[in-house]
């Protein structure tokens, strides 16, 4: 068993012209720290960050974090990919006895970035797809909504809705910077930016940093009275090209099922009380309560219209507002997600708070233009 | 809230792990080959050499070096289809220029705690694509503030880190050079290797200087390459072979970013490395218990530095060795016996070839002419990458 005991966390704002990347690490690092109450110096066994060198600008990042981590001299090290990935990583080391206490940690300082579309960009095949219409990266995930949409018959409204509950789902949450009141005319009337893709249902960028303090149960029980279990994670890729990729979320799918397996979980629509997934476009979201198995294929969408997946129904579905409300956090979009499901579950989550709530799933996907993601299962 | 903590880890694994099949690709500039093509043939050959097919593999462990050689964002990703990763969990783990043995480490603690029973390691590098020379993507490793202005390179700050090892121990350049030149002889009997040639102490010293100390002889070429390595659970290997090799130990440690605040004279991330490895195996004297080192190696006097590191050699005492010949492929304490770096070639991250494959060959009694003459139980495999800043160790044994 692993156990979460400390969560820290800096932002979410738009923008941070007033801090560095290092510094609003260093503040969600204290904050982790202390409340687990733990010194890094002496007590932690393993520091993991998660970051791509090229969202940060640097060749080789991994050489910037261990001061403000307290982890100098200390078992370090970077994973490429989602806080999740860390935290998968983190469950082994503790699993596999080479740490007692592990700290992951991920950041965003996206407003940094010039042009996130170049960026992206490069991520792409350069022989195959970087320079295919030469368009903004966007329009991929543009086609496969349209793809989806015709898939599952749904209208455009469907999507729209999904950016409704969300950002007023953001409304309640004080990190939240795109919180907003929008009706489902507004979201409608927005402009169509990659057809069928309007500009509210993608979610803008944003900055900030999320550590959590894991442990392995003996010490959980010694740091906290009211640890959250780490009761399963998984992490799947599905391959890198787009034209072997079968654009069905399937990385959701297998991740979640490793995950499921790992936490005893035989029916997830009956078992998960809340889940955070990754809407960092709106469409997203519907595709991944498919993936996560929280709803029927073809229900989800009529579901998500009836207010099942709203803050006060059977299943609430990115109560902290989603990437939707709270934006874009590169690396760190996990990180907000497994934030937002610690805190349910501790009962810290303010005016967001659902009762009763006792097994959260946190989900991400690794951003264009990739068929990777991760999910991990927690619970009370 | 003050925790008592039980002093020292316990290293509870779940199962032990082992190795049971290695590959890497010749070393060069490979112009005609992707990464991924790279990857796919280093796979290919671990999977022969194990007697698995890519359906067996459970999952994957990349290993890559910076994104900025390739010129591609997610590089772990775009070499997902060529590494086997496609369809199964995969993560690319990434230290600098530490990766080629933390890679493994990572393919270690996939298995230890139960996840999988059989995993995958694949380090790919492909250097030749950055242009004019990889050293224009190590602009970017710096402060950007303290450090980019002064438009450093890594020949630079090793140059002064050479210079100082050679003062605080009053060490020549003769001795150092000595290492380049048992590791390009050793390298003759590599069949991968890049620039294995039998040269003399004197033509280090007369090859054409690149920052003083550092002469062209005393730097590894950049490559391109690949390697892979298999790691199973014990009820596996059983089934595959009748020898595996176990990885008995492994540690890191990250030293601070302010490399311009260290004394660069001893490598103290690779001695805290090397510590926790060493506890994890049980290794208490490892100048007597360890057979077989393969320090990473990539300028001459890094061999050295690393071997004091690894407490193979008391401090400033490595030169000594390796002078009298303890450190030939026939002496007491065999060292780079692949050819290392510096003779069969340094893709940053591929070197796992060189390194945590060779241990396992050597282990394996499977290295053919680079066998080294003694008996071997236990060997040792180490990088070191980033500004001069990580150290990983990992300790491997025939007997479990």
């Amino acid at each position: 068993m692993v156990a979460v005991v400390g969560v820290g966390y800096s932002g979410f704002n738009s923008t941070t012209p007033d801090l560095s990347w290092k510094e609003i690490m260093y503040e969600a690092a204290l904050r982790a720290y202390t409340d687990a109450g733990v010194n890094p110096r002496r007590d932690v066994d393993s520091f993991i960050t998660c970051a791509e060198d090229i969202y940060e600008g640097f060749a080789i990042f991994d050489e910037f974090v261990p001061d403000q981590l307290g982890a100098v001299v200390k078992p370090t090290c970077t994973v490429c990919g989602d806080f999740i990935y860390g935290v998968a990583t983190a469950y082994m080391h503790i699993k596999s006895g080479l740490a007692d206490i592990a700290v992951v940690e991920a950041h965003s300082k996206a407003s940094d970035i010039h042009a996130l579309g170049n960026v992206i960009k490069f991520a792409m095949d350069p022989v195959w797809l970087r320079n295919v219409g030469n368009a903004h990266p966007y329009y991929l995930a543009a086609l496969e909504m349209f793809q989806y949409m015709s898939e599952r018959c749904l209208a455009e409204e469907d999507v729209a809705g999904v950016v409704v509950k969300n950002k007023n789902n953001a409304l309640l949450n004080p990190s939240a910077p795109y919180a907003a009141n929008v009706s489902l005319d507004d979201v409608m009337a927005s402009p169509k930016l990659f057809d069928p893709m309007k500009k509210l249902e993608i979610a803008p960028i944003a900055d900030g940093c999320v550590v959590f303090v894991l442990a392995s149960d003996e010490i959980a029980r010694e740091l906290t009275d009211s640890p959250v279990w780490v009761k399963g994670v998984g992490w799947w890729s599905e391959t890198y090209g787009y034209d072997t990729a079968s654009f069905s979320a399937m990385y959701a799918y297998k991740a979640a099922k490793m995950a499921y397996r790992m936490a005893g979980i035989a029916n997830p629509a009956k078992e998960v009380d809340f889940a955070e997934v990754d809407d960092r476009f709106a469409f997203k979201e519907l595709q991944h309560i498919e993936a996560l198995q929280l709803a029927d294929k073809f229900d989800v969408a009529r579901l998500m219209a009836e207010g099942y997946f709203d803050r006060d129904g059977a299943l609430p579905v990115n109560v902290s507002g989603g990437s939707l409300g709270v934006g874009n956090l590169l690396e760190c979009t996990g990180g907000q997600k497994a934030l937002e499901v610690v805190l349910q579950l501790r009962g810290e989550a303010g005016k967001r708070q659902l009762d009763d709530v006792n097994v959260g799933v946190a989900q991400a996907w690794r951003y264009l233009p990739t068929h990777s993601g991760a999910v991990a299962v927690f619970g009370v | 809230m003050e925790v008592e903590r039980i002093s020292g880890l316990k290293f509870h694994k779940k199962q032990d792990v082992a190795i049971v099949g290695a590959g890497m690709t010749t070393w060069k500039r490979r112009l005609n080959e992707t990464g991924r093509e790279l990857s796919y043939l280093a796979v290919k050959q671990a999977l022969e050499e194990a007697g698995l097919t890519l359906d067996d593999i459970e999952m994957v462990v990349m290993g890559s070096a910076p994104d900025t050689f390739d010129g591609l964002h997610l590089k772990g990703e775009y070499l997902l289809d060529g590494s086997g990763g496609s369809d199964r969990p995969y993560m690319r783990v990434f230290v600098g220029g530490g990766t080629g043995v933390f890679a493994p480490i990572a393919g270690y603690w996939h298995v230890a705690s139960g996840l999988a029973d059989v995993c995958l390691v694949v380090c790919e590098e492909k250097m030749s694509s950055s242009y004019p020379h990889p050293q224009s993507a190590f602009k970017y490793i710096w402060d950007p503030i303290l450090d980019r202005p002064l438009n450093p390179n890594l020949i630079w700050i090793f140059a002064l880190e050479m210079r100082r090892y050679m003062h605080v121990h009053n060490i020549k350049h003769e001795d150092i050079a000595l290492v380049s030149v048992k590791n390009k002889a050793n390298a003759l009997d590599h069949p991968c290797a890049q620039v294995a040639e039998k040269i003399t102490v004197e033509d280090v010293l007369n090859s054409e200087p690149m920052a003083l100390p550092v002469r062209r002889l005393d730097v590894s070429p950049p490559s391109d390459g690949a390697a892979a390595l298999i790691m199973v659970a014990p009820h596996i290997a059983r089934q595959l072979t009748d020898n595996p090799v176990w990885v008995t130990g492994v540690g890191w440690a990250l030293d601070t970013t302010w490399w311009t605040n260290r004394d660069l004279y001893f490598p103290r991330y690779v001695a805290e490395a090397a510590k926790m490895a060493y506890r994890m195996a049980h290794v208490t004297d490892p100048r007597k218990e360890i057979d077989v080192a393969e320090p990473y190696d990539p300028f001459d006097y890094k061999e050295l530095h690393h071997m004091e590191g690894l407490g193979l050699a008391k401090k400033g005492e490595a030169p000594i060795l390796t002078r009298e010949g303890v450190t030939q492929r026939d002496g007491d304490l065999p060292t780079c016996p692949s050819g290392g770096l510096l003779g069969v070639g340094n893709p940053i991250a591929a070197t796992m070839g060189v390194k945590a494959c060779e241990i396992y060959w050597q282990l394996a009694y499977r290295a053919g002419k680079r066998q080294v003459a003694k008996e071997v139980t236990t060997g040792v495999c180490q990088a070191w990458g980033d500004l001069m800043q990580v150290g990983t160790v990992m300790v491997m044994s025939n007997k479990r």
